[in-house]
């Protein structure tokens, strides 16, 4: 017997948008476009570049059906530099443009570039409102803790008491973490990778790409020019192992150095404040570690793992796919509302629409004269 | 016992009361009533920003005006023949608006003494009727327990007294549809779909109203009726409107006419708000609404769907357009078709929501950073918001640019009756997607794209939406290099295309009809030129200072930016120049610094439309002194007093 759950089926985040033809392939020169990269040497947004045209060609979809949006700031020049369509908007507001562009057309696979300054200070509305709605998009926010273009002001995830430009005595401001705001703002998609790790960069863009809804990814990526060595203590070889907190679905949480099962020696428990903490393994039992679900419909421990992030220099910070949970998108549901209303009229005799607009705008309370 | 019936040309009622009774309800179904008349009218809506001002205060005073006639008439009336006063403060409020002689019906219900205290009168004005030197000695006084008798006719359907009380507007309206003759059944159809699901709240509002008419047949407070004959209006099918709901459909009708999905991207604000409300009804046109988290992502949103080919707009007022300012750049960068509909209000700053005003022109014209020309386009009438909004459709699609499409607070809440026009006759809008096809002008020889090479002729670009294999492109923000598109610094390239974006704009004026001059003798030396709802004003005037026996010659801008190329010519046909508007001389300053004129202005910013006997006044004696006629000669209260009582 089967028991009818009536659960809403849900869809990838690329359904709809047309693929290759049978045998045709793409690589990352596709992607490419004619345009002379212009990032400082160094910059870790080449990193994320290469990733991303690396990786796009994975997805198998028509090139002309992608369209990368970005702001304003280093980033955002990002999609110059995509042989795809795209849009260098104006600060901030690539969100809602994103929003309108991917409401009008299912068939496209919309992608928004953004960084700290640009997502979190003059467009933090937007933001929080793209994953409040999960309009069906991907946003990848590049995360350098500090404002690149403008040369070097604090940005809103620069840590307080940061010497800049025009901090000298030091920012007093409050940094926001990006995983904790998107976890509040409702995310059904929140992910944290960094620039130089490609396997990993490469393997949350595709869980992101695949979800439908609204993804943020938060990219730790070095300005090797204002704010050199911010993720030095999660990048080096000897310090990584105690500052990535992995999360994996389905597997416990566990990091630092290995302990007799090969895992870390060190673990993330419930704390008694309701939160989660760090622990060592060997004190409380490999079986007491939490098993890291992403796909909990409650956020509550996914926000509180975000927590563990430091606010001040980046000694340690959860690492991978914090939150994935399926919601219906703004877009689909909107789209569903104008087929639902097209199919009535198709219902009442669809005529044509001129004669419809006739039919609307002679109809009620009318009188002739002849 | 038989009534006088006696014949009258025109006349303007106003209903007031406190904003909980239904006053623009009431207003609303004499206007309908009165369209299915046949009479020509125009209306005036007149309520406070607050939905619920403290009760039977001046403030909460909300007020309906509407102007009927048996012949083509322009303006909502410059003052009430009529005042249906429904408490103390409704009266207190609109008693200096009525011209001696007028008629006021009062509600004696709400005169009591705590409502008396509440409108500041100290003594109870009604106590003074017949007393010469009392408030209301000038005016023609009637006063009716109305709400008494409301109650008392509804008793049978078992309401609250609060409730059966409520029904007090639609007595009102049955003594007024009496005593005019107005036809009763679209007012009873409307009650009955309205409260449909509420029997008891039906029945009760019908039967106020059909009780109102029937004590205007039987008392004898009332002896006369008065006749407004049906309006000569040219042949076709009308139908009553306001501007919103105009300009709403002609929005549609831009989808339609350019196959276009349109995408409303917006922010509630008053007083646009009723575009959204109807739009959003009309999914199976296609149309998307967006109700944006602001002002900016609702213009942000509409970009990204043009974008994406759609038809993007965005409908706000005045600080909305301040807070778009930025993004209208983009679009002027980016060069994709874009209609922002600004519904003006009294501002600045958030200013007076509800009342109506001129002053965002400039804006419109200048408001952004660097040279970026946005066409602008203003509707003159209610009804013709429909026209304006198709014409902003046309530009914003043929030339790939953001339009202005300048409404205002009068426009949008007043109505006319509105000659439908036929589908046929509207002009069809080819939005010429770009095509990978390599003989297209924009595929160069090596097979790519170019999104910035133009049409010679219209100078627009070509609009590629995404989906299309072979034109995948990058736009933006940063200058663009001439035909490539791509971002350039050179300095050779930003002059020519600051340059291009201009001229692009510039040549709309090609695809313009000539203006149609209102010069009925040639003779007349002073030409008043106005744009968008001072037209009725403007007409009115301007009739009545003819009808003194002058000359004056009128015409009015639908296109703002350009200016039509004929403009110039007919500007300097005349001595004098005069510009009535709603600021403090926006078009004035753009006309005397585009054509070196010496325009004089006329203008009011006090929130409400101009006044056509004091324009009048301004325009006669303009024409007074171009034709050399001394002052003391000049009498248009001849041609005032024959328009009111003929």
């Amino acid at each position: 017997m089967t028991i009818e759950l009536n659960m809403p089926t849900f869809r990838s985040g690329i359904e709809g948008v047309p693929t290759l033809e049978e045998g045709q392939t793409q690589t990352g020169k596709d992607f490419s476009s004619d345009q002379e990269v212009r990032w400082c040497p160094g910059c870790g947004d080449y990193a994320v570049l290469k990733a991303v045209q690396g990786f796009l060609p994975d997805l198998g979809l028509r090139r002309e059906n992608i369209v990368f949006v970005s702001g304003i700031g280093c980033s955002s020049r990002f999609p110059y530099y995509l042989d795809t369509y795209g849009m260098h908007s104006i600060h901030g507001r690539a969100p809602s443009i994103a929003t309108g562009l991917a409401t009008a057309r299912e068939d496209l696979s919309v992608w928004v570039v953004t960084g700290d300054g640009d997502a979190l200070s003059i467009g933090g509305n937007h933001l929080i409102h793209a994953l409040r709605r999960n309009v069906n998009m991907t946003i990848l926010l590049f995360n350098n803790r500090i404002y690149g273009l403008t040369k070097g002001q604090y940005s809103p995830t620069s840590e307080s008491g940061k010497i800049t430009k025009s901090t000298p005595m030091g920012s007093v401001d409050h940094p926001f973490n990006p995983v904790s705001l998107a976890l509040g703002a409702e995310g059904t998609f929140v992910a944290r990778t960094i620039d130089s790790d490609r396997k990993h960069l490469t393997s949350v863009l595709a869980a992101a790409a695949a979800h439908r809804g609204t993804s943020l990814v938060e990219i730790y990526q070095n300005c090797p020019i204002f704010n050199d060595g911010a993720f030095d203590a999660i990048k080096s070889p000897d310090t990584k192992a105690d500052a990535i907190i992995p999360l994996e679905h389905g597997r416990p949480i566990r990091f630092g150095a290995p302990a007799e099962d090969g895992l870390g020696s060190r673990g993330l428990v419930r704390s008694a404040s309701g939160g989660v903490e760090v622990v060592d393994v060997a004190e409380v039992g490999a079986e007491a570690i939490l098993v890291h679900d992403a796909h909990q419909p409650d956020p509550t421990t996914a926000f509180a793992i975000s927590r563990l992030t430091d606010s001040g220099y980046l000694n340690q910070s959860p690492i991978g796919i914090f939150r994935q949970v399926e919601r219906s998108t703004y877009d689909d549901e909107a789209r569903a509302q104008l087929a639902t209303a097209r199919g009535a009229v198709e219902e009442a005799g669809a005529a044509a629409p001129t004669e419809r607009l006739a039919a609307l705008i002679g109809g009620g309370d009318t009188w002739t004269v002849v | 016992m038989s009534k006088q019936v006696k014949q009258l040309d025109r006349v303007i009622i106003r209903f007031a009361g406190d904003s909980g009774d239904g006053m623009q309800l009431t207003g609303d179904r004499f206007t309908q009533e009165s369209a299915a008349f046949g009479n020509d009218l125009v209306t005036l809506p007149n309520f406070p920003a607050e939905i619920r001002a403290p009760q039977g205060t001046i403030p909460g005073v909300s007020s309906f005006q509407v102007h009927f006639a048996d012949h083509d008439i322009l303006t909502p009336g410059d003052a009430p023949d009529v005042l249906v006063a429904m408490n103390p403060a409704a009266l207190k409020a609109n008693l200096a608006d009525l011209p001696k002689g007028a008629t006021i019906i009062v509600d004696t219900h709400d005169f009591s003494k705590r409502n008396l205290d509440k409108a500041g009168y100290a003594e109870n004005p009604l106590d003074a009727i017949g007393d010469t030197a009392g408030p209301l000695a000038d005016y023609a006084v009637h006063t009716l327990d109305l709400t008494g008798m409301t109650v008392e006719a509804v008793k049978e359907f078992g309401l609250s007294r609060k409730d059966a009380a409520r029904a007090k507007n639609m007595f009102a309206l049955g003594l007024l549809s009496w005593m005019y003759g107005r036809p009763t059944d679209t007012t009873e159809a409307f009650l009955a779909r309205r409260f449909a699901k509420i029997p008891a709240i039906r029945d009760a509002n019908i039967t106020a109203f059909k009780a109102g008419w029937n004590f205007g047949e039987t008392t004898e407070t009332f002896v006369v009726r008065y006749e407004v004959k049906p309006a000569a209006m040219s042949p076709g099918t009308y139908r009553n409107i306001t501007g919103n709901l105009a300009l709403a459909w002609g929005l549609v009708a831009g989808g339609v006419q350019s196959g276009l999905p349109v995408f409303l991207g917006t922010y509630p604000i008053t007083p646009a708000s009723d575009i959204l409300h109807e739009l959003s009804k009309h999914k199976g046109f296609g149309v998307t609404t967006f109700q944006a988290e602001d002002e900016i992502a609702g213009i942000g949103a509409a970009i990204g769907a043009s974008f994406g080919g759609a038809l993007g707009v965005t409908s706000t007022s005045g600080p909305g357009v301040a807070l778009k300012s930025e993004s209208i750049g983009l679009a002027v960068m980016t060069e994709l078709p874009l209609v922002v509909v600004d519904v003006q209000r009294g501002g600045p700053s958030t200013g007076l929501p509800t009342k109506t005003e001129q002053a965002d022109l400039l804006q419109a014209m200048f408001g952004r950073n660097g040279e970026a020309p946005v066409p602008v386009v203003a509707p003159q009438s209610p009804g013709d918001c429909f026209d304006a909004a198709v014409e902003a459709t046309r530009i914003a699609v043929t030339y790939r640019t953001p339009v202005f499409l300048l409404s205002d607070g009068y426009l949008a809440n007043g109505s006319e009756p509105w000659r439908i026009p036929e589908v046929a006759e509207l002009p069809v809008i080819d939005p010429a997607f770009a095509t990978a096809d390599a003989d297209q002008p924009y595929i160069n020889d090596d097979g790519e794209f170019e999104p910035y090479r133009r049409d010679p002729e219209t100078l627009a670009r070509p609009w590629a939406p995404p989906g299309v294999a072979g034109l995948e492109h990058r736009i933006g923000g940063l200058e663009k290099a001439d035909i490539t598109g791509n971002i350039s610094y050179d300095p050779a390239n930003h002059d020519f295309m600051v340059r291009t974006r201009q001229a692009k704009i510039d040549r709309i004026a090609e695809s313009l009809p000539p203006l149609q001059v209102d010069d009925p003798s040639g003779q007349a030396k002073v030409l008043v030129i106005g744009w968008g709802s001072t037209y009725g004003p403007i007409g009115a005037a301007c009739r009545r200072v003819r009808r003194a026996g002058f000359d004056v010659a009128q015409v009015h801008l639908r296109h703002l930016n350009p200016f039509p190329k004929d403009l110039g010519e007919i500007l300097q046909r005349y001595d004098k120049v005069l510009v009535p508007e709603m600021n403090l001389g926006q078009l004035s300053l753009l006309l005397r610094g585009k054509y070196l004129v010496d325009a004089l202005g006329y203008n009011q910013v006090n929130g409400m439309p101009i006044k056509a006997a004091e324009l009048a006044e301004a325009i006669g004696h303009l024409v007074a002194e171009a034709e050399g006629i001394p002052a003391d000669q000049l009498d248009l209260s001849v041609a005032t007093s024959q328009e009111v009582h003929q």
